[in-house]
């Protein structure tokens, strides 16, 4: 595209001078108190949650860490959005987000942090979650002997900091790097990025697929699909969309990033949330199809639980609220431009992404239906209030977009044609 | 409209050419024309023009619906027909699933879903577009064929209700044009060339 094009571009809803405060979040912005907000939601519902389900007796402890396991994976899938977005968006050069790219570095700041929430489930709860790691149970079972030299604690373990390790590396090294641009407008830092981002996805895509065999795949220790990695890795990118939209949209009424983001970048999450709750449909369509046709009783386990009882209408509910609603609700081009039209897209993605995670995990706890528990809900609070606090703080400490990312020019006067 | 010919007006005068030397100019003189109330004309340049959708007030596209349409009408075939084949044809006990088995019509309609709309996408274009024209009035004009390289045009045709030969001339050079010409509708009518600075 010619720059001649650009010129003439320039609609009157863009002021070519950027003021201070659509760059940063003023003093005394309710936005500010994010982290605040974060941590009394996180000490009331992560304390509750801990008061009520270990004071009760073993029943309720595991209702607890399962709906902590719910709560956490929430939180984490959008983080792990977030650092996926930011890897892209380097690998392919992208000139569109870099006005967006910030909020993503912020959100995926909080992996460190949103570590914290499976501490807790490693110390206390993994008997309760994972039959597996009980002392005798391969003993009787030929299927978890077999599975050992993989599904063992101390392995489990060992797998788990690295994930978290890497994770939170790749974070820090990006989110820092992006900060010092800000300061020196180094444009080898930009290159340096770009070098890291492709080993940093082949990173990010075996750490997300085991840790979904780990830590939802292997709650029922004898099912195994191998495309499970990248069906949790599909629905945590649309969370991370869904949240990005709905940062955009609110920011963008709360007077941050109103020069900035137009909503040409609004179309385009748009976009991109319509093209993952697609992939996810294809993702989850595709495990249905091949345990179903194949009929084999070791896989098909996994969709029987979730037919049984008041499941199937979750299950229901969650092929028609995760995709065939969204798909078409989504599709026309005004929608997406449309702010409360897709803040209110994002709300209902992001309630189903929960459904998504719930429907995974609690079919191993509740057997016979669904059981909705005030510990799912105050698990819920409490991991969102950790991932808001850790959210507002990175938000605070720098400035909303990248300032001196040489293609920030490209994304301020970005359209679609 | 005949196939592979324009719709043209009728009477021996194609319409008023304009041309512009910048993208920026080109942009102004849309809104100008857009303003002045013409709705039969057509700008023209090398390259997309950002936002000049907007300066021309064209409507939204009906593309969309056509490519909806025919990706629903694809998924309606791929499902009717396997549908019809599993259930009435020719049923057939496959490894004991019943006749209608839709997950496994599934990768097929949504095949014929996308090969739907990639039809109604590529041939709607074609027909909104009115193509392939092989010939068009305009290529009468020697200075339209930098439409293609640097030069930037409007069109006004003469159906257009307010279209009168001199005075859309003369909005057009008040707009900013280089030039301004009269473009016959057919090759053997010569075309008439004024100057701006005239």
């Amino acid at each position: 595209m010619s720059d001649a094009g650009h010129h003439t571009a320039s609609s009157p809803s863009r002021p070519a001078a950027l003021s201070a405060a659509s760059l940063w979040l003023p003093p005394g912005h309710s936005w500010r108190r994010f982290p605040l907000i974060g941590l009394a939601l996180a000490v009331v519902g992560l304390g509750g949650s801990l008061a009520l389900g270990l004071t009760g007796g073993e029943e309720i402890r595991h209702q607890l860490w399962h709906s902590w396991l719910v709560g956490s994976l929430f939180a984490l899938s959008i983080a792990l959005g977030g650092l996926f977005f930011v890897l892209v968006q380097h690998a392919t050069q992208a000139g569109w987000s870099v006005v967006v790219r910030r909020i993503a570095e912020n959100v995926m700041a909080t992996l460190p942090f949103l570590a914290l929430l499976f501490l807790p489930l490693v110390i206390l709860g993994l008997g309760d979650l994972f039959h597996w790691s009980h002392p005798g149970a391969m003993e009787h079972d030929k299927v978890l002997a077999g599975k050992a030299p993989y599904l063992n604690v101390p392995f489990f373990l060992i797998r788990a900091v690295a994930y978290f390790a890497i994770w939170s590396f790749l974070a820090a090294w990006f989110g820092r790097l992006s900060r010092r641009q800000d300061e020196t407008g180094d444009r080898e830092i930009t290159r340096r990025m770009r070098r890291a981002s492709a080993p940093g996805l082949i990173l990010f895509a075996l750490t997300v697929t085991f840790f979904a065999f780990d830590w939802l795949m292997s709650l029922n220790p004898h099912w195994y699909s191998t495309i499970f990695g990248l069906y949790f890795f599909a629905g945590s990118v649309m969370a991370f969309f869904a949240f990005l939209s709905l940062v955009v949209v609110f920011g963008r009424r709360a007077g941050l990033l109103s020069q900035v983001v137009s909503s040409e970048h609004q179309q385009d999450i748009g976009k991109l949330l319509f093209g993952f709750v697609v992939f996810w449909a294809y993702m989850a369509f595709s495990q249905y199809l091949l345990i179903w046709y194949a009929n084999l009783p070791e896989e098909t386990v996994f969709f029987a639980q979730r037919f049984t009882g008041s499941w199937r209408i979750a299950s229901i509910v969650l092929a028609l609220g995760h995709f065939v609603v969204p798909f078409f609700f989504l599709l026309p081009r005004t929608i997406k431009r449309n702010n409360t039209a897709l803040a209110a897209a994002a709300f209902w993605l992001l309630a189903m992404h929960l459904l998504d995670l719930y429907w995974l995990v609690m079919p191993n706890l509740h057997p016979a239906g669904v059981e909705p528990s005030l510990l799912d809900a105050a698990a819920l609070t409490g991991c969102c209030g950790l991932f808001l606090a850790a959210f507002g703080l990175a938000l605070k400490r720098q400035a909303l977009v990248p300032l001196r990312d040489p293609r920030l020019p490209e994304s301020l006067t970005f359209e679609n044609v | 409209m005949g196939l592979l010919r324009p719709s043209l007006p009728p009477g021996a005068t194609f319409g008023a050419l304009a041309e512009f030397t910048t993208p920026a100019a080109l942009y102004h003189a849309c809104e100008g024309v857009r303003d002045a109330g013409y709705t039969r004309w057509d700008a023209h340049a090398p390259f997309p023009v950002h936002g000049l959708e907007r300066a021309m007030g064209l409507k939204a596209s009906r593309l969309p619906w056509i490519v909806l349409v025919m990706a629903l009408g694809g998924a309606a075939t791929g499902i009717g027909l396997q549908g019809w084949v599993s259930t009435i044809a020719y049923p057939l006990v496959i490894s004991g699933k019943p006749f209608f088995s839709w997950p496994a019509f599934v990768p097929v309609t949504f095949e014929l879903a996308v090969l739907g709309g990639a039809l109604g996408a590529v041939f709607g274009m074609f027909g909104l577009n009115q193509l392939p024209t092989l010939h068009h009035p305009l290529f009468a004009s020697k200075r339209f064929e930098r439409a293609s390289d640097d030069g930037f045009f409007i069109s006004i045709e003469s159906w257009d209700p307010k279209f009168d030969a001199g005075r859309t001339m003369d909005l057009l050079r008040r707009l900013g044009a280089q030039e301004v010409e009269l473009v016959a509708s057919s090759p053997d009518l010569p075309n008439v060339t004024t100057r701006a600075t005239e």
